[in-house]
Parts: structure tokens; sequence; C-alpha cells
């Protein structure tokens, strides 16, 4: 074909790692014509990013291309002088990042940002620049395009930085934009508007795309072709319908399957027994922000109840007053029908004991200079009185409770391990106190779906063996689907909505707990489509800004 | 806005908490040097009586809480006493010469003003040379220039001062006489020549103070090249001197000030082994005469200037730094 933009052939890249190069790439093709969007996903360590920002003829320090062509309309940018490749990036290439919050400049202004590319480039004047700003912010459907440039990211919501991002990205009419995860840092509700945005404005300009994501549903809605990668290596390649319906490979076909793990409902709790945990009325603030209002809900003996809701919806406030570190103003938290005192530092060992925490970020919740022994037998000893012998035991006990050697990790450091080996470690140390009940806090959001799937069906394990509750904070609603028995939906410090699970996800909804459903991706092409159409498709953005108040 | 406002407040009250406190350990320090003036001024044969006499007069006689609150009273409506070495004690010796008092702040005035002139000239040069050369230094690490600039500054902040002055002199006011060696600056001296006598020992103290600045400047802006939004910049094919000035830079702010304001409380304060060799007339030697001479209120005086010119210039580069925060000159 004679439109070819990108043409990538035999691209290695090698990584520094302990002094020496480490490959990250191992020979990839890629082809992408004009105005057509691939989708490249897989898990972290892919080498999605490297491979997109290749794309640009860039390398991050301590990463070089090895060998291999990228070819951008003709111009190969592993040869091409770095003042040909500058010349290129902001006017053909455009790239769009993860994080809109940490990739706009904080100490300058929007259209400041903006117009730079144009500017600097010498495309547009200052002025004309800015106009083109305020055009492509309406485009995108920023409410007040003619305001909202002025202001600095800090003043505005991370979907709207995220489409103030895409808008930047096209300043300078580019041919190619890669989108690095554009949307993975946002919930369901605002990932809705953002993708309507790109993949409206990608048509309407024509512009070829490169979208990076690990979210299969994500991208069956934004590309045409899909690529898999698996650890630097090419998987396969198909049309976006193709690669859906029939996926070649088997770790094509895993990817698929996991969205597939359901624990079947439970039946309901008899209706006098003692919750393990109560929340009653409580009412929380940080200093005089009210974040929790009036919240009440009941878990009981070896139950899970998910915790739902988008970011600022008060899920993690309700954990912190459950554990005691924030006391709420109001109410009271019941564990076996005794209440509390609200300040952990009043509560005996035992009752500390009771209630334990797994986080969401394994890397920062675990001591980095500890061995996994001290980590998990600290809590042994602290909590259970154990020593010497018998703690080493029982942490011996603890690791092969959570599927990992007890002789192969016991000596080692945090940095050694997985992401979903240290969530492990974590859910040993939570169980290593014996308690009733553990709070997970987005225990599987920062990890890929199989591991995530692992690290499931681990709880779900020692929920039945232990009689375990758990109070799973999630905005992931496929996790909830997979392993909830009662649902609460929060928005805004309140409880919109509580009941079995099976219940929750069959209509009527309540109108939020609707939106937050019918925003969840689906594997089907035509979902966004479908979706937008019903929601009328020009105020998709406003529709959900309205219902979110 | 008001929150900036209160934080402000907060820092200024703190400051003067600590001038405070500083006024506390200046006066007990000040107390506690070995000797005694009446002892230094009569010497060795003095009578007992003459010394009481004159202990008596100073207020010296008077418990030592009793002294700080009468000084601290008067330091704080500005009269920071009369010299002790500078007093006239005629009528204890039998003579009569006929002077007045002369006052502790008329002592210090001029030779503050003329301190004042040097740090300013310096603060002038350094400043902006330092700042340049970090931000050059960020844009070619670990280059050849990178590495020249680093031995370069560290080797002159390592040097003694003197050996700087003296090596300064040889080049610039004796091979190539360019500049004069002595700055014996004097009241009614025109600008332009008061500029030019002030030069040298300018130049040396910038050759102390350029390291700091320019390390912490090429370090705080490298800090940041691994931030998203300067490989954003990048991304968006700005040249590298732009993405340093305009991206990294502004966001290097905070610490940067604050070794700057380091660096000229150090001009203000610590100066006296370059204005020695240049017979500079700063407020440094006059401090150093005083302790020499048991002067307690001009030394107290000097040192509560010291350390107001401290905490000035901390809070000064607190309430900036304050301010390049874009968070908090823009809230929600």
């Amino acid at each position: 074909m004679t439109d070819l933009l990108l043409k990538i052939r035999g691209l290695k890249i090698e990584g520094r790692a302990d002094e020496m190069w480490q490959p990250i790439i191992n020979g990839v093709d890629l082809d992408l014509h004009k105005g057509e969007v691939l989708g490249l996903i897989g898990e972290s360590g892919a080498g999605k990013s490297t491979i997109g920002l290749a794309g640009m003829g860039f390398t991050r320090d301590g990463v070089r291309i090895s060998s291999g062509s990228v070819e951008f309309d003709g111009i190969d940018l592993v040869k091409a002088s770095a003042e040909t490749k500058r010349k290129l990036r902001g006017t053909r290439i455009a790239y769009v990042a993860q994080s809109a919050a940490a990739s706009f400049n904080p100490a300058h202004k929007l259209i400041d940002q903006h117009t730079e590319a144009p500017v600097q480039h010498g495309v547009m004047s200052r002025g004309e620049g800015a106009a083109d700003a305020v055009d492509l912010y309406r485009r995108l459907r920023l409410p007040n395009p003619e305001e909202i440039g002025f202001r600095y990211p800090h003043q505005v919501s991370g979907g709207q930085l995220q489409r103030a991002m895409t808008a930047m990205a096209m300043s300078c009419r580019p041919d190619l934009i890669i989108f690095d995860e554009p949307t993975t840092a946002l919930d369901v509700t605002t990932q809705i508007e953002v993708l309507a945005a790109i993949r409206d404005i990608v048509e309407q300009f024509d512009t070829a795309a490169i979208y990076i994501t690990h979210d299969l549903a994500v991208v069956a809605q934004m590309a045409d072709r899909i690529k898999v990668l698996l650890q630097g290596d090419e998987v396969e390649e198909a049309e976006t319908r193709e690669m859906l319906s029939h996926p070649k490979e088997d770790y094509t076909k895993s990817l698929w399957a996991v969205r597939e793990f359901k624990r079947p409902q439970k039946p309901a709790v008899d209706s006098g027994a003692v919750p393990v945990v109560s929340v009653r009325k409580v009412t929380a603030a940080y200093g005089p922000v009210k974040v929790l209002r009036n919240v009440s809900f009941d878990i009981h003996e070896g139950r899970t109840v998910a915790v739902v809701g988008e970011s600022g919806s008060g899920k993690s406030t309700a954990a912190r007053c459950i554990t005691g570190l924030l006391p709420p103003l109001a109410g009271s938290i019941m564990v076996d029908g005794v209440e509390m005192p609200a300040d952990y530092r009043k509560r005996s060992k035992d009752q500390l004991r009771q209630v334990q925490m797994i986080y969401q970020m394994a890397d920062t919740a675990l001591n980095p200079r500890k061995t996994i022994g001290e980590i998990i037998g600290r809590p042994v000893q602290f909590y259970m009185g154990l020593r010497g012998r018998d703690r080493r035991r029982r942490v011996e006990q603890l690791l092969d409770e959570i599927e990992l050697p007890a002789d192969q990790y016991f000596d080692r450091l945090p940095s050694e391990l997985s992401g979903g080996q240290k969530q492990r470690i974590g859910i040993a140390r939570a169980l290593a106190a014996e308690p009733r009940f553990i709070i997970c806090d987005e225990v599987t959001s920062a990890l890929d779906q199989l591991v995530a799937e692992g690290i499931l069906k681990l709880l779900a394990r020692l929920q039945d063996e232990l009689k375990l509750s758990y109070m799973f904070i999630t905005h992931d609603l496929a996790t909830v689907r997979s392993i909830a028995d009662e649902v609460v939906v929060m928005k805004e410090g309140q409880v919109i909505e509580q009941g079995p699970k099976d219940e929750m996800f069959r209509p009527p909804h309540h109108a939020y707990t609707d939106l937050l459903l019918s925003s969840v991706p689906e594997m089907d092409p035509d979902w966004l489509t479908n979706l937008l159409a019903e929601r009328g498709v020009d105020n998709v953005g406003d529709a959900a800004v309205d219902k979110m108040g | 806005m008001s929150s900036v406002f209160r934080i402000i407040l907060q820092r200024i009250a703190l400051g003067v908490l600590t001038l405070f406190i500083v006024s506390i350990v200046i006066f007990t320090a000040v107390n506690m040097l070995p000797g005694d003036f009446a002892q230094a001024i009569l010497g060795q044969a003095a009578t007992p009586e003459a010394i009481a006499a004159i202990r008596q007069d100073l207020g010296l006689d008077q418990p030592p809480v009793s002294r700080y609150i009468t000084w601290l009273a008067g330091a704080v409506q500005g009269d920071l006493g009369s010299s002790f070495a500078q007093a006239n004690f005629a009528s204890f010796v039998g003579e009569s010469t006929g002077g007045g008092e002369v006052t502790v702040a008329t002592q210090i005035a001029p030779r503050f003003a003329n301190t004042m002139f040097l740090a300013g000239v310096t603060a002038c040069i350094a400043v902006p040379f330092s700042i340049f050369l970090g931000v050059l230094a960020a844009l070619y690490r670990n280059s050849a220039f990178d590495k020249a600039a680093n031995v370069f500054t560290l080797s002159s902040i390592s040097s003694p001062e003197f050996f700087l002055a003296y090596v300064l002199i040889l080049f610039l006011a004796v091979l190539n006489p360019v500049l004069p060696s002595l700055s014996n600056i004097y009241e009614g001296m025109g600008f332009g020549e008061r500029l030019q006598k002030t030069l040298l020992p300018a130049l040396t103290l910038t050759l102390v103070v350029t390291a700091h600045m320019m390390r912490m400047t090429r370090a705080a802006i490298i800090n940041l090249l691994a931030s998203p939004y300067i490989e954003m910049a990048r991304l968006k094919g700005i040249s590298p001197l732009r993405v340093i000035v305009r991206h990294a830079l502004p966001n290097a702010l905070a610490p940067i000030i604050n070794v700057v304001a380091l660096n000229l409380a150090y001009l203000i304060t610590g100066v006296v082994v370059v204005e020695v060799v240049f017979v500079y007339p700063g407020i440094g030697q006059l401090f150093v005469d005083g302790v020499k001479n048991r002067d307690i209120p001009l030394v107290q005086a000097c040192c509560l200037i010291f350390a107001a010119a401290y905490i000035l210039l901390n809070l000064t580069a607190d309430i900036m730094s304050l301010l390049s925060n874009p968070r908090l000159r823009h809230p929600k």
C-alpha cells in the first residue's frame, strides 16, 4: 500500500539494568497506514510504551534501540539526527501520556502549554494557536472552552486534563498520535467521555493513532487492528473484530478468559445473625470538609462486601473509619456486636487484631529493607506472641497459605519479588494477625489481569477456609462481579444503593448505579457507539457530568 | 490567596520568635566571654576601686537578667547602646579629652552600609552567574563542560578565601593592573569609583559562593528531568534549552532560592577574611575588633544584625519558594 505512514521492522530495544544491556523488545514489526488506529495490548513489561515511544524515535534514559528501523513517512527515525526528530515531534507525531495530571507542567497555564509546540515549530502564531485551542477544546466537549485554557493543571479535573492533553497533541494537526494508556487513571464514567472525545477527534482529522492499553474492552472500542504483545514479542495481530471473536494464540485466549472468573452468589444471611463488622450511621470529615455522611452497612461472616464508587466517593475513608485511623464525627463501628473505640490508639491489641488491611500499592506497603520473613514475622510476634522457632514455623505456614514456597522466599527482600508476589506477601501479613475481617483497598488495580485473577482466587479460597469477611474497595466492576456477595455503591460520601450482587447487577438500578454499570467497557466493538447513541452522542460528557452533579 | 497570607504571617511570627531566642543566646554567649572590659582597659596595675567604678558606670555590676532586659528594650527601640571602647573614661584616670559618647549605631551604620554594598555587588554578579552556569551544566550534563564547571567551582570553594583573593590580586592588580588591590572606600566617594574599588573583593566572594548555588541549580533541574511533564515537553519537540529553562527551572526554584538565601546571608556575616585582605571597611572587621576589646555592646549589636540578616533572608526565601508554587498562588 502506498499510504503507509509508520513502518517498523525488526525493532530491538535494550534497557540497562545491573550494568548490563537486557533485551526489552526482541524484534517487532509494525505497519500503520494513514488514518488508521492500531491497538497495542499486553500486560506490564510487554513493551507497549517502549514501542509507542520508539514510534517517535524516542527512548527513555537507560534504554536504546539496538537494531531495526522505524520509518515514519520514509524517514528512518533510528538513524535520523536529533534535530530532524525534534522537528517531527509535536508537529507530525504527537504523544498523549497516561497521567495528564503528571504530564502537564504544573507551572504553566494549559493554553500556554497548548500553543507552545505550534509557536516553537513556527506553525502558528500564539494568537492563532490560542484561537485553535479554544476550537479544539470545544470539539473535545470541554466545559467553558473559552476559559478553561487559562487555568493551571491543578485547577482542572483528571478527565478534563486528559482531553486537554489530546487537544494539545492535535495542536499541529499531526499525522500520527501515540496514545499511551490515556484512560487508565480515570474512573469508568470519566473514561467514557475521554474515549468518545478521542475517537471523535481522531476521525474528524483522519489522524493515524497507536492506542496503547492493557484493557481489552477499551482497545476494542478504539482500534481498527489489534496487536498483542508479551514480554517484548508479538503474539499475534488481526483486525479488531477478528481478534475478539477468534483469537488464535493460547496467550490471547487466556487474556480474554480472565473476565469470566465469577463466584456463585451465596445464600442470604440468616436474619438474626450478628454481622462481623457493622458500620452505623458514620459521618466523618477531613478538617472542615465532610467526606462521609451517615454511612451504614454490615459485613457478615464469610462474606465479601464490595464498596464501589468513583474516586472521591468516600470508599477509602470508610475503611479508615473502620480501622480507627480516622475517628468519625458521629456514628459507630461495631465488631461482633461490640462497639469499637473510635480511635485505634484506644483499641486493645485483640480489637486491633480483628481488623486487618491489604493495600493497593504492595510496592509502598512493604518495608523495602526488611526480608519477607521479618515482614510477616512482625505481626506474628506482635499479635500472637510467638518467638524464635515458633514464629518461623508460623511464617512458613503463612507463606504456604499464599502459595509461595517458604524456603525460597523467607530471606528475600520485597524488591526481588514481582507485583503479584508482593501483593501475596501483603495478604500473608494480614493473615498473620488471624483476623476475622480484612479490608482490601483496590488490591488488584495495580496488577495485570492474569495476576489479579490469581490474587482474587487466592482471596476466595482463604475466605472459604478461614471464614474471613472482606470489605473490597474497588472501582472495577469486573472485580465486583467476580468475587462480591454484596455491593455497596457510594457517591460523594453517601451510600446510594446496597444489596446482594445478583440484585445489583439486575435492573432496575438507581440512576447512578446504572451510570456506573453501563460505563464499564464491554468487549463488543460496537459497545461505545451503541452506548453513545443511547445516551445521546452530543452530550455524553454533559450527561455524565449532570448525573454526577 | 488567604492561605498564602496566613502562611506568610506565620513565618514572620516565627522569624520574630527566632530572633528573640537568638538575642538570649547572643547575650548569654557574649557575657560568657572570658575577660572583663574594665580589666582590659585599665591594665594589670588597675586598682580594684577604679575597676569597680568603671563597672558601675557601664552597668556591668547589674545582674545579667536586668542587663539583658535593658539591652533588649533599647535594641527594640533602635538604641543599641554606647560603645565601651570609644567611651570617655578620662575622668577615671584624671585627664579630660572633652569628647562625647559614641553610640554603637553611629559606629556600625557606615560599616554596615559598606558590607551591604559589597554583598549587593557580589550578589548581582554571583547569583545570575551561578544559575546560568547551573542551567548550562544541566543542559550539557556529564559533558566536558559540566565536569569543568564542577571542578572549577568546587576547587574555588575548597580554597581558602585569602588564597583566592591573592590569586585575583596577582592576576587582576599586579600582572594586569586593571583593578585596584586596595578597597579603601570612604564616605562621599562616587558610585563608579566605589564600584571599581569593590570589584575585586566582590569577585573573590563570587568564587566562594558560586559552587553551592550552581550545583543546587544543576541538581534541582536534573532531579526534575525524569518527570512526565519534561518527557512530554521533549515529545512536543521543544528544544533542549527551552525544556530546561521553561519547563524544569520554574519547578526547581524552591531549593535554588533557599541556597541563594543562605549564600547571601554568608556574604553579610562571614566575610572578615576578605575584608582584611582588601582592607575593606566592612562590618566584619569592626566585629572582630569589638571582640578583641571586649566591647560588649558592639559585639552584641553585630551578632544581632547578623542573626536578623540570616532570619530575614531565610524568611524571604521561604516566602518566595511558597510563591513559586502555582498551587498556592492559584488555589482551586
